[in-house]
């Protein structure tokens, strides 16, 4: 599971547990493997999972524009008052999927959460930002995206990844939710990125210093 | 067949070379309501590469940040929305007023530093304009085709976006700051929009004051982790940093132990920083890390481990203790 989802998916589990929340449902949109993602989350604290099953070419192409909209269909159908999800995935490090689905709810968002609080159906929410921390006050439903330090997620015992294995996975596709999936992007090409020059060990701080200089750094600095 | 195929090709020159004279884009300035944030310098050179700039500037008594945009290069015009509904800069009061300003202007590209602040807002915004956002480009190719890295930059990917309006958000230590003398832009009123927010309020801030350069736009970052043992420790890299005019930094590693706060942090999930000189004390260099800083120009590696990969993309490297190396290096700058 991607990190990110691992924080969010123990959110939403903890949120149960002080009863802010009466049910999780944990969701994944791809090809057969996704299951296994969501028996993690099963295994976690979820209570049951949707699979939204989309594979081969579609899945290849497939973008935060339509997983958005899929989830923003879901939330609803499933009358969800939270919609808990990473910040991004460490593969494509798109950062989207949160805000876009807020966007298409009308929901407010609170993107990089390192803080949640519950009180009368308000969230209080520590975001993470560039210099420091904020604070925004929000209306459920909304979305939360998660940051690292928002907590620890737990490892899934033995006895829970047994249990996981009884709880009910729904399989649904894309159309289900009335979302096309023709790709908005082509990719042209991936490449692997510039490799650097093989450095030199230095056996001296003196050295080191003699060589910024040499660079032009030490002095112009 | 080749004469006329050669015919349509020089029409499509003639076309593009039409379609760039109309290319206009938007560069939504990132500010604290005084200053502009650096890093906008930045994507204003990258919108500029794509047609004439026009910059929004939304905020809460933010007419100074309007005026210091006016004198940077290459911005044709300002447009400014001034209203107590912009505090915060919450996504959900600004995403309609870019809406409304791109209703009037049909803007071909909107762009934004891809920091918190853009990262949260372009793809609320992405999602109202019903197209597909690109984050965090590296390089543009052409109007309609963005350079990304993937799998925490190990990989360089390259887009070409279908959508008619694209929305992007923009690498700063990928692209050269815009001159912030020179310019001559004139500012208007951003078109008028009914900003109602009852969802979210905006609460407050706790921003880390500090006299060294900000991190993403500085010339030398030093950067501690793990290694480092504890937060005191840092002191020593902050004395090395006012020598250096550096900013510091740290690994994630660091920030989880509670040794410097998250904001510090450099990486796939923190800043990415590419100055003219990285120095990483105590740092192993997992790829995650590497992520943030691997652009860099030189890199300094300080590390008793002969074996960590940060080795292996450090120009110089020296195997030693730090609590050895850092101040004898401190005795000597």
């Amino acid at each position: 599971m991607n990190p990110f989802d691992e924080i969010a998916v123990e959110e939403a589990v903890r949120m149960k547990e002080k009863k802010v929340a009466k049910e999780v449902v944990a969701v994944s949109c791809g090809p057969t493997q996704c299951q296994e993602t969501l028996r993690t989350a099963l295994a976690m604290g979820a209570d049951r999972g949707i699979h939204v099953e989309i594979s081969g070419d579609d899945y290849t192409a497939v973008q935060p524009f339509h997983i958005s909209k899929i989830l923003a269909k879901l939330a609803l159908e499933e009358k969800a008052d939270i919609l808990l999800l990473g910040k991004q995935a460490i593969d494509d490090d798109c950062n989207q999927t949160g805000q876009m689905a807020a966007a298409l709810l009308d929901w407010p968002q609170a993107t990089f959460a390192c803080k949640v609080e519950e009180s009368n159906a308000n969230l209080t929410v520590t975001r993470e930002v560039d210099g420091g921390l904020e604070t925004l006050k929000m209306k459920t439903p909304c979305v939360v995206t998660t940051d690292l330090r928002l907590n620890e997620p737990r490892y899934a015992t033995l006895p829970n990844i047994m249990k996981a294995k009884k709880k009910p996975i729904a399989k649904k596709s894309a159309a289900d939710y009335g979302v096309d999936l023709t790709p908005r992007h082509t990719v042209l090409k991936v490449d692997d990125p510039p490799t650097r020059a093989a450095g030199e060990k230095l056996e001296t701080v003196e050295d080191l210093v003699s060589k910024l200089k040499e660079a032009g750094f030490y002095g112009e600095l | 067949m080749l004469a006329s195929l050669a015919k349509s090709s020089s029409l499509c020159r003639g076309l593009s070379h039409t379609l760039r004279r109309f290319q206009s884009t938007l560069v939504v300035a990132e500010h604290n309501n005084e200053k502009l944030t650096p890093s906008t310098l930045n994507t204003i050179t990258a919108a500029g590469k794509l047609g004439d700039v026009a910059c929004l500037v939304a905020g809460n008594n933010c007419a100074s940040v309007a005026e210091e945009l006016s004198k940077v290069n290459g911005v044709t015009k300002i447009l400014l929305a001034d209203n107590e509904a912009f505090n915060g800069l919450l996504a959900e009061s600004i995403t309609p007023l870019v809406l409304e300003t791109q209703k009037q202007f049909n803007f071909t590209h909107i762009l934004a530093n891809a920091t918190a602040f853009g990262k949260n807002l372009l793809p609320r915004l992405a999602a109202k304009l019903d197209v597909a956002p690109v984050s965090d480009i590296i390089g543009i190719a052409d109007k309609d085709t963005f350079i990304r890295t993937i799998y925490a930059g190990n990989a360089i990917q390259t887009v070409k976006v279908l959508d008619a309006v694209k929305v992007i958000t923009v690498r700063g230590t990928s692209f050269e700051a815009a001159g912030s003398e020179g310019g001559s832009a004139s500012t208007e009123n951003a078109p008028e929009c009914s900003v109602k927010n009852d969802l979210t309020s905006f609460e407050g801030s706790e921003i880390h004051k500090s006299d060294r350069p900000e991190l993403t736009g500085a010339k030398c970052v030093i950067s501690g982790g793990r290694g480092m043992k504890n937060g005191e420790n840092f002191q020593m890299l902050y004395d090395l940093a006012d020598k250096l005019n550096a900013a510091v930094g740290a690994s994630r590693a660091a920030v989880d132990a509670g040794f410097v706060p998250n904001d510090m942090q450099v990486g796939q999930t923190g800043k990415i920083v590419a100055p003219e000189l990285y120095i990483a004390v105590g740092i192993s260099g997992a790829i995650q890390h590497l992520a943030g800083m691997k652009d860099s120009k030189i890199i300094v590696a300080i590390n008793k481990d002969a074996e960590a990969p940060i080795f292996q993309v450090a120009d110089y490297g020296i195997v030693a203790d730090l609590f050895k190396a850092v101040p004898d290096l401190n005795k000597l700058l």
